[in-house]
């Protein structure tokens, strides 16, 4: 979901037999379910895939503050505008913590910013989408933020263990966020003109299938899955999340009285699932490729704030020299 | 902001308790390095009090002398007080 496409660099999974000695007790320990600690032994592809990965949540939770800071001062009552800063305060330290996992692979904070920039490093498509009215704080707290706590939870368990203690903080914070927003929208329902219920109905309308499109291709065109679920790095395909999002999301659509743009949504008897109909992947895979809406006013935000930041950066180092100098001459 | 020192942080959770690590953060200075672990890690009353440490300060054993450092303590069972039976009639002790 916050990563999507994530590349391991690897055409077929090795046996067990084909491996290195090392790479078969990695592999070994993988399996029995031992957490990799950053100084242990780990294939080269296992460090790379994580970097890729960890990166692009991380820099999903960053510029996921964007379309929300949009919001801050048109929030309809302080009480909203205390709740949508203290959601945004948490996305951003959600990506300082994965940084900070990051960081345990050798990897430089700053250097992976910067592929970001440079539109080498991806964030999940679902930012690129713009959010036109209140409404939608409330449909990205419960649709994206919701589709992100399925895949966070799972990911509770991933192998590495840097990642894995970032997720569990993650998603201890991550329960508000989705109530929030449900809450928005349950008011707006219950209390709101019929054109504030209408705005509901279509933030719900634009932002469903970008959330649903969060979970990655499917399986069967997702080559890299199969490795990173090796690894353990991943613990559930994109499908089997999707299906987990949809079908705990639907009875809290139908208690809002709202509807999903999809004609071929229903309850699937016979499995106890919901059926659904076709994401539209040339739209997923435009938008990937910085095609979306909002790619590239997102990406100039955050080059925007990192420059002009800059002089901040530099006073603070400055300050920190001389009370240095003080100290020692005292 | 790579260039910063980067500090390992420690959080007491509740009096009483030990500080136990939470994670790291960049900062220009120790005093900063408070500051931004406060921020980021006792957003919602995690703590009741923060060290932030320098990380290249810490000495950490390797992974691969854990056989060395460890092991030799594996057959020393008599360190455990479930090695000594006693009779039932001694009650608990």
């Amino acid at each position: 979901m916050y990563a999507q496409l994530v590349e391991t660099g690897a055409k077929r999974l090795k046996t067990l037999e084909e491996m290195s000695p090392e790479e078969r007790e990695f592999q070994e320990k993988v399996d029995a379910e031992t957490k990799i600690e950053p100084k242990n032994w780990m294939p080269e592809g296992y460090r790379k895939t994580l970097v890729r990965q960890i990166s692009q949540h991380a820099h999903s939770e960053v510029v996921g503050m964007l379309p929300e800071g949009n919001w801050v001062t048109r929030a309809p009552t302080l009480k909203r505008k205390l709740q949508l800063m203290a959601k945004i305060q948490d996305e951003a330290g959600h990506g300082l913590y994965l940084y900070s996992a990051m960081e345990t692979l050798g990897a430089d904070r700053d250097e992976e910013i910067e592929k970001l920039h440079q539109g080498k490093a991806k964030y999940s498509s679902i930012f690129n989408y713009p959010t036109l009215n209140w409404a939608d704080m409330g449909a990205v707290g419960w649709l994206v933020d919701g589709a992100a706590i399925v895949n966070q939870v799972v990911l509770q368990r991933t192998s590495y263990g840097p990642y894995s203690r970032a997720m569990v903080r993650i998603c201890k914070e991550e329960s508000f966020h989705q109530r929030q927003g449900y809450q928005i929208l349950l008011d707006m329902m219950r209390e709101g003109t019929d054109e504030q219920k209408a705005m509901v109905q279509d933030a719900i309308n634009r932002l469903w299938w970008p959330a649903l499109m969060m979970f990655g291709p499917h399986d069967d065109e997702s080559p890299n899955s199969q490795q990173s679920m090796a690894w353990k790095i991943k613990r559930k395909t994109n499908d089997e999340l999707r299906q987990m999002f949809i079908d705990q999301t639907v009875p809290q659509l139908e208690f809002l009285g709202c509807t999903a743009p999809d004609p071929d949504l229903k309850r699937n008897e016979k499995t106890g699932h919901y059926d659904f109909g076709e994401i539209n992947w040339q739209e997923f895979y435009d938008v990937l490729k910085g095609n979306g809406p909002c790619n590239r006013e997102r990406i100039n935000t955050r080059k925007k704030a990192i420059d002009e930041g800059g002089w901040v950066r530099e006073a603070a180092v400055a300050y920190a020299r001389k009370q240095k100098q003080r100290t020692q001459a005292a | 902001m790579s260039e910063w020192r980067l500090y390992e942080v420690f959080v007491r959770s509740k009096h009483g308790l030990n500080h136990k690590h939470v994670g790291s953060v960049h900062a220009s200075d120790a005093e900063m390095a408070m500051e931004n672990a406060r921020d980021l890690y006792t957003r919602r009353s995690e703590g009741v009090s923060i060290w932030v440490v320098p990380s290249d300060t810490i000495t950490a054993s390797a992974s691969d002398e854990k056989e060395v450092l460890f092991d030799p303590s594996e057959d020393k069972i008599y360190r455990h007080a479930s090695f000594y039976e006693l009779p039932d009639e001694v009650g608990h002790m």
